[in-house]
């Protein structure tokens, strides 16, 4: 709580939890916003026209349709669910996945650790948007898929980043004395090392949901990620991709069809990013410690 | 030091064999008849009647994982890599024609990332918390939340649709017509040298203004990592002790910096290098798609959108081997530049 409040003071802070903020209340919203013509098949985006060419902003569709006549508007509003659901389930399961692994194999130590990290360096050893492009195409096309494949590729930071933390913790004196008392294992790992080993991995979720979300709309603008018509912020810039040069003489001619989706995923992705940056500085004291050290002993604020 | 090179080599062969077998298991996920369909052209040329048990018997398709395996590495060890229905050519070839663009890309994107990283996160260190420090710090957040592409976009919108400088694509048209002619000798599949290497000046400009934007494309989020790297690093560095004794010296403040603090800051800012490249790599895929830029990302994403089996196994063996030659390469680099390290 604490750490949060700090968080909010910092101007950059505010804006990032602004940011996140906004994004919640439109994702929640979204069927009084945007209300969806068939109640069972909300994520499919409203369509006002079968048109290929993209159709300027109108009473209609207030911030234009795509090619495919897709409303932006809608997909915007209904694609925010579906930015915060990926991002939110990838990251948390990544970070279970990569804490309870990377964890029990250095707090065990010997060869389960060096098992855990020879399978991480494995899966470290591939680009993770190209491990994700080829696992999303062998499972086929949708978000449960997609998220799924960044799972699969997702966990191994986590593991490497628990595993310092607990190994830098294993010979503390209080993980010590609380074995010398007869504190058994699995109650001395849950109790004592993941609450004082876990907050760098947090750190590192907070930017990683941006950088999830991110990936993922990159997947759907290569036409690799959610279904065709899914709200799904990089698949409206994909169903524009052949417009997004105009036509000769007005190259700005279709600008409502990347601008708009353009700018929910950045503002979105920012606002996480934000978040995870100041989280970091107030939780890391070596930084903290170093700037307070160069203002000559003020305050702590960066 | 040859120990330590020696026991990392003999360790590689044995990563591969388990990256190759992680890839290839995912061939489980598809049926043997999916894998197969690929291979037939078209079912309407062939009349419709397709032997598709057979052809599944003939090819082993329906033979169990392990012998599917050991056949392609068989293969593999006698240099084939199988047919590419997507490109329409031996997997072999494909990568030997498309990976040397995606490496050109790969070195003009460092240009644009290393040197102005890490000049500007110097830059910032050196003014802590005053204007520059701060823009750079707004800046590099942006940076990092700014997608490849959709930055690309944006950039081929103004610099060739609105400004028709940069055009997209990997050659002119005329350019294209020269470097295929027989005369134009293919040294190193990188256009920008061979030009330079045949006496094509031109040819070599032409590549690059080709590279410029997708280069450009991807560097913007990798050099505000760099930037943060060189800054953290550099902030932390100037607080030590021995840059202290430097100045107590009285050497000038340019001198304590470069000569005394910049060369330990970076250190953390070489093992980056690991990262940079696997991100580049992923990276390429998308701004060469953006771009129409025929490389091995293009070549990635329409294999894997065609499902052509042998090229992903293909594509994804060069990348694993060249992620782990560079981790190998940075961690050899790292003793070189830390002597304190000792290498086990």
């Amino acid at each position: 709580m604490d750490s949060l409040l700090k968080v909010l003071r910092n101007p950059l802070g505010l804006a990032g939890v602004l940011l996140i903020l906004f994004w919640a209340v439109i994702a929640l919203s979204a069927p009084a916003l945007c209300p969806p013509a068939h109640a069972d098949a909300p994520y499919a985006i409203a369509r006002i026209s079968y048109s290929s060419i993209p159709g300027p902003p109108s009473a209609k569709a207030w911030l234009g349709t795509t090619g495919g006549g897709y409303d932006i508007l809608y997909g915007i509003v209904w694609g925010s669910r579906n930015a915060f659901r990926v991002g939110l389930v990838v990251v948390s399961v990544s970070l279970v996945i990569g804490v309870l692994l990377g964890g029990i194999g250095a707090f065990i130590g010997g060869w389960a650790d060096e098992i855990v990290m020879r399978v991480t360096d494995l899966f470290m050893s591939f680009p993770f948007l190209i491990a994700v492009i080829v696992m999303s195409i062998v499972l086929g096309k949708g978000l449960d898929k997609m998220i799924i494949a960044l799972i699969v590729f997702g966990w191994r930071q986590y593991a490497r980043i628990m595993r310092g933390e607990v190994l830098a913790i294993k010979g503390k004196d209080f993980v010590n004395s609380a074995r010398s008392i007869g504190m058994s294992s699995t109650r001395l790992f849950f109790r004592h090392v993941l609450p004082n080993a876990i907050f760098p991995a947090f750190v590192l979720a907070s930017l990683d949901i941006g950088a999830t979300v991110l990936i993922a709309a990159s997947l759907s603008f290569l036409g690799v990620g959610a279904e065709p018509g899914f709200a799904d912020w990089g698949q409206m810039i994909n169903f524009s991709r052949g417009w997004v040069l105009g036509v000769t003489g007005s190259p700005f001619l279709y600008w409502y069809t990347y601008v708009y989706p353009s700018l929910a995923i950045v503002t979105f992705v920012l606002g996480w990013t934000l978040l995870g940056d100041i989280l970091r500085d107030v939780l890391d004291p070596k930084l903290r410690k170093s700037l307070y050290k160069s203002k000559g002993g003020g305050d702590e604020q960066g | 030091m040859i120990r330590y090179l020696s026991k990392r080599m003999a360790a590689l062969p044995l990563v591969l064999l388990c990256l190759t077998a992680l890839i290839f298991s995912l061939v489980l996920f598809l049926s043997p008849y999916e894998r197969l369909a690929v291979f037939i052209p078209n079912a309407d040329v062939v009349g419709g009647n397709i032997p598709f048990d057979q052809l599944v018997h003939q090819y082993g398709l329906d033979q169990p994982f392990y012998v599917q395996y050991w056949s392609w590495l068989g293969g593999l060890l006698h240099g084939n890599l199988g047919w590419s229905p997507s490109a329409g050519m031996p997997v072999a070839e494909a990568l030997a024609k498309y990976f040397p663009a995606t490496l050109e890309l790969m070195l003009v994107g460092a240009l644009m990332v290393f040197p102005p990283g890490i000049w500007l996160g110097m830059h910032a260190a050196t003014h802590h918390n005053r204007w520059s420090d701060q823009t750079a710090r707004v800046g590099t957040i942006l940076g990092v939340s700014l997608p490849e592409f959709i930055f690309g976009l944006v950039l081929m919108v103004l610099f060739y649709g609105w400004l028709g400088w940069l055009p997209p694509g990997r050659f002119s048209q005329w350019a294209e017509d020269a470097v295929y002619l027989s005369s134009f000798h293919r040294y190193t599949g990188m256009t920008t040298v061979d030009g330079l290497l045949n006496g094509r000046p031109d040819i070599a400009f032409d590549a690059l203004r080709h590279l410029l934007l997708p280069a450009l494309a991807y560097s913007i989020g990798l050099l505000s990592t760099v930037l943060r790297m060189t800054r953290s690093s550099l902030l932390e560095t100037l607080n030590k002790e021995y840059v202290m004794t430097a100045r107590a010296k009285g050497l000038m403040e340019r001198v304590v910096i470069r000569k005394h603090a910049l060369r330990n800051a970076l250190l953390p800012v070489v093992t980056l290098g690991g990262t940079i490249v696997a991100r580049m790599l992923g990276g390429a895929v998308i701004v060469e798609t953006v771009f129409n830029y025929h490389g091995m990302g293009m070549f990635i994403v329409s294999a894997a959108q065609g499902l052509d089996f042998p090229a992903i196994l293909g594509a994804s063996l060069l990348i694993g081997v060249i992620i782990i030659v560079t981790n190998l390469v940075i961690d050899i680099l790292y003793v070189v530049l830390d002597p304190t390290v000792e290498l086990r």
